[in-house]
């Protein structure tokens, strides 16, 4: 009788546990939550994958610490957005004339079948010298995505072809390998310099 | 539908005729002004292109879809990016200009895409890129191609 009473509150408690847990859920990352709160990517330092750059060069997170970064994803079978976030790129760096050298620039793909080593670097030849294009085997992108919180997906668009829907901010980062902010895509130009000189003047700190 | 067809008729009368069509989404009512593309890298990538289409007109006009020399599937695409910053791009179906409107292509919004290149576009070529309007009408505009890298019609 005792015994039971015992198993009836250990019930009632675990009852209890899991109307709190989806409690929890449900104002956090369920329906009564806030809308999509977007994470921000880990550190540099936090992350962990293996690519290749356009030249050929074995690169991973460690490449980008020690210098300010800007990154971003795309592919080159894109014919909208990723020539005019390369292009935006290309202006941000004109105007930062001397100080882009100072930064770290990568283009990584999220569409590694098409996007070999070569079609990289015959690509990212047409934008800032700057810029470097990063590819690797698909698992590899897909570490770099989940530790950007970025986001790809494959949509066929009928015979046999396909594009790609992906996070078309452009990310960046201090030398240490923190993460500073984002530059959305549409945000005006006159925002996006000011940022970059954020990310480039942490490192002045960290430094001193 | 006989209306249609009827108005239809009537129009290509008094086209015929030489006078002027308001109700025909003829070159007489749609501008399309600042067309621009970007040359491709071989043919194998899709092109786009970029142009702002005024209806001049006292009538609505209703853009269906596209046709051009350069590419097999030339279709209104549009890039709709997301709270989360993430892009996608599908086709956008028609589009209606109101009388006095105008409908911006432009990067990262609406444009032309140019599936199915026929050949590569190459910097400092032209392209004729034909509009079609659902009552039969089609305007004609040469794109210029700019450089991979151009950001709009100036570049």
């Amino acid at each position: 009788m005792r015994r039971r009473a015992i198993l009836g509150y250990g019930a009632a408690g675990v009852g209890a546990v899991a109307l709190m847990l989806f409690v929890g859920w449900w104002q956090v990352d369920g329906p009564g939550g806030p809308e999509s709160v977007r994470q921000r990517p880990v550190a540099l330092t936090e992350m962990d994958f293996r690519l290749t750059d356009h030249e050929g060069n074995a690169v991973g997170p460690e490449t980008l610490i020690g210098r300010p970064t800007m990154a971003f994803f795309g592919f080159t079978y894109c014919p909208d957005v990723c020539p005019t976030t390369l292009s935006d790129i290309s202006g941000w760096l004109d105007d930062l004339g001397d100080e882009a050298d100072e930064m770290n620039v990568v283009f990584i793909t999220v569409d590694p079948e098409r996007d070999t080593v070569e079609t990289m670097a015959e690509y990212v030849g047409y934008f800032h010298p700057a810029i470097r294009g990063w590819t690797g085997p698909e698992e590899q992108i897909a570490r770099v995505a989940d530790g950007f919180r970025a986001t790809y997906e494959r949509v066929p668009t009928g015979s046999g072809d396909y594009t790609m829907n992906h996070t078309a901010s452009v990310f960046l980062f201090a030398a240490s390998g923190r993460f500073v902010t984002m530059i959305d895509y549409h945000e005006p130009r006159e925002f996006a310099v000011p940022k970059i000189h954020r990310a480039l003047e942490e490192e002045m700190e960290g430094a001193t | 539908m006989k209306k249609y067809i009827l108005t239809g008729t009537l129009a290509a009368l008094l086209t015929l005729g030489g006078l002027s069509v308001p109700a025909l989404a003829g070159p007489e009512d749609v501008v399309v002004e600042n067309a621009w593309s970007r040359a491709s890298i071989g043919m194998n990538r899709p092109g786009a292109a970029y142009m702002t289409i005024r209806n001049t007109g006292d009538e609505p006009v209703t853009l269906i879809g596209l046709t051009t020399p350069l590419a097999m599937m030339p279709e209104i695409h549009e890039t709709k990016t997301n709270a989360e910053g993430v892009s996608s791009m599908s086709p956008a179906g028609e589009i209606a200009i109101a009388p006095g409107e105008s409908v911006a292509l432009e990067p990262g919004g609406l444009h032309a895409m140019l599936m199915r290149l026929q050949e590569p576009m190459t910097e400092g070529d032209t392209f004729p890129l034909t509009l079609l309007f659902d009552d039969g009408g089609e305007v004609t505009v040469e794109v210029p191609i700019l450089g991979i890298a151009a950001r709009g019609p100036e570049d």
